[in-house]
């Protein structure tokens, strides 16, 4: 039985591949980016309020950060007790030309060993879990020139 | 700096004390018992230290515990209730981690506005073991709810993720941090309130299990059932009341950050953006220290000791940094100087710390003043900070939350 491949969180990434970006929204009065979006109203307490129109987020970063969890989390992470944990690693990632950091799981596979701050990494399609009949798609961050 | 001193600098302001009257607690631990038990302890153990009868307490400000249900969110109401109720004015807040402070901060404003002469501050937590999660159901359009969804992002990762940077930026090392935990299970050794009163070694730092790289399980403040409570008093009922010279409160800081809050706070997925508006030039940890020091009319050359809210080892260091204490990036060798050890030019966290109680969320803010007051008393026996006469707690929390009570003698 084939599975759904559906967003974890509706509407905060799309594309696939290289095309794939995550989505932000950007006010058309002040210019303000936001992540996780915001859709009816600016935050910028300077603004008068404008619209907001969804702006894909840059796809390359440099590291902020980064941290693993070596415990499993609780719900509503979702993992299978059954199975022992496996970690996963953490990277907060500053985009230049939003001038933000943005938190993400790193791509299957990368570990703190391979990380340091400043890298360049790039946000690809992931998966964070599968159940029945739904694959739960997200983004990951994965260092540039990393193979998938 | 003595009295006078203080009242030239902050003279203006000094109509703007309140006495603390009382203090107590109730150990931190894991008793297996309700918040309310440990509450009226702290409670009835700070009316006691007052010398003053609850029945003429006019006003109660309980902060909340969302562990506890229903009379965990009318706090006040449910301490009030358990110590017999006499009528008193009642209120009841919650603000994460900075419970506590806005409580004392709620109590204070009652008194200098002169709806009440003797208020009692009461915060008691019953901790869940583990991680602290999110509450129940489907809730996509909380944040709380999404970090641990989206990306299992638990309190430790964010300490993980600051940890790192400091070692990136400033050259920290795993061993600077050992040392913090280090210094402050030495002082909670001394505090019969502590949940934790063996000294640690960096080696049994080293060797605890890593929970979020690269902090290990000894870096990271546990989760502790406990309460705190306060008697806090105009100074003229002080006066009234054969307490000439008591401990005051001189500031209570309890301000939100600015936009764009450019350093990645719980539980946020990402930090706000700088690209249409300029961040301001200090952190939002950075103000809440700023604005006690401006409401107390004091400085960081002042402070004789600081309570900080060290959530990680890692964090005490960026605290005494956002506390003026040192300068940016000199954390780790402020703590090798010694200056923030028993004896230093100004411990820090004399009381223990979160690393010798854990943390019990609403209690946690109203303990940091417990200890300056019986520092400022002269009264904290063996960890006595000799010659305490101006004393800072600084703590945060999740959504924009913070605090910085300043306190003198
Ligand atoms: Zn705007």
């Amino acid at each position: 039985m084939s599975r759904t491949r559906t967003p974890v969180v509706a509407n905060w990434f799309t594309g696939e591949g290289e095309g794939f970006r995550l989505l932000g929204t950007r006010c058309s009065a002040c210019a303000a980016v936001f992540f996780p979006r915001e859709d009816v109203h600016c935050r910028n307490p300077g603004c008068g309020g404008g619209d907001l129109a969804e702006a894909p987020l840059s796809r390359r970063g440099l590291v902020w950060s980064y941290t693993d969890g070596r415990y499993r989390p609780p719900e509503p992470y979702v993992s299978d007790p059954e199975l022992p944990w496996r970690p996963y690693t953490l990277i907060a990632v500053e985009l230049e030309a939003e001038r933000m950091v943005v938190l993400g799981q790193a791509a299957p596979g990368v570990h703190v060993d391979d990380l340091e701050v400043g890298m360049e990494v790039e946000v690809v399609p992931g998966v964070l879990h599968e159940d029945g009949e739904t694959t739960w798609t997200t983004w990951h961050w994965r260092p540039v020139g990393a193979s998938a | 700096m003595d009295d006078l001193a203080l009242a030239a600098r902050g003279g203006e302001r000094v109509t703007g004390e309140v006495a603390v009257l009382g203090a107590g607690m109730h150990p931190w631990g894991k008793w297996g018992r309700g918040f309310v038990e440990y509450g009226v302890v702290a409670a009835r153990a700070a009316l006691a230290d007052a010398g003053v009868d609850w029945r003429s307490v006019g006003s109660v400000v309980g902060a909340d515990t969302v562990r506890g249900g229903y009379p965990g969110y009318v706090a006040g109401a449910t301490f009030a209730r358990a110590l017999g109720w006499q009528g008193a004015r009642v209120s009841s807040v919650y603000a994460a981690c900075a419970s506590g402070a806005q409580a004392i901060s709620t109590a204070r404003t009652q008194i200098l506005a002169g709806m009440a002469d003797v208020v009692l501050v009461v915060g008691a937590d019953a901790a869940p073991k583990g991680f602290f999660r999110p509450a129940g159901g489907d809730r996509p359009d909380d944040p709380d709810w999404l970090r641990f969804r989206v990306l299992g992002a638990t309190n430790p990762a964010y300490f993980g993720l600051y940890a790192r940077r400091r070692m990136a930026v400033h050259g920290d090392t795993l061993e600077d941090f050992a040392q913090v935990k280090v210094k402050n299970a030495a002082s909670g050794a001394l505090n019969e309130y502590a949940r934790y009163r063996k000294p640690v070694t960096a080696d049994e730092v080293a060797a605890s299990a890593v929970v979020a790289d690269p902090l290990r399980l000894l870096d990271i403040c546990a989760t502790s059932d406990g309460a705190a409570a306060l008697v806090l008093s105009s100074m003229e009922f002080a006066r009234r009341h054969g307490a000439p010279d008591p401990v005051r409160v001189r500031a209570v800081s309890t301000v939100t950050p600015t936009y764009p809050n450019t350093v990645l706070d719980l539980p946020d997925i990402a930090t706000d953006s700088a690209a249409a508006v300029a961040p301001a030039g200090r952190t939002f940890r950075a103000s809440i220290a700023r604005a006690a020091y401006e409401e107390a009319g004091i400085g960081p050359e002042d402070v004789s000791l600081a309570e900080v809210y060290d959530l990680s080892t890692a964090l005490e260091l960026q605290w005494y940094e956002d506390l003026g204490l040192c300068g940016e990036g000199e954390g780790a060798k402020l703590l090798h100087d010694g200056a923030t050890a028993p004896g230093g030019r100004v411990p820090v966290n004399s009381s223990g710390g979160l690393a010798s109680f854990g943390e019990a969320v609403p209690a946690q803010a109203i303990a940091q003043v417990c200890e300056l007051t019986w520092q400022l008393r002269g009264a904290a026996g063996a960890r006595q900070v000799s010659g305490a006469r101006v004393g800072v707690t600084a703590n945060q929390g999740l959504f924009g939350h913070g605090s910085s009570v300043i306190a003198v003698r």
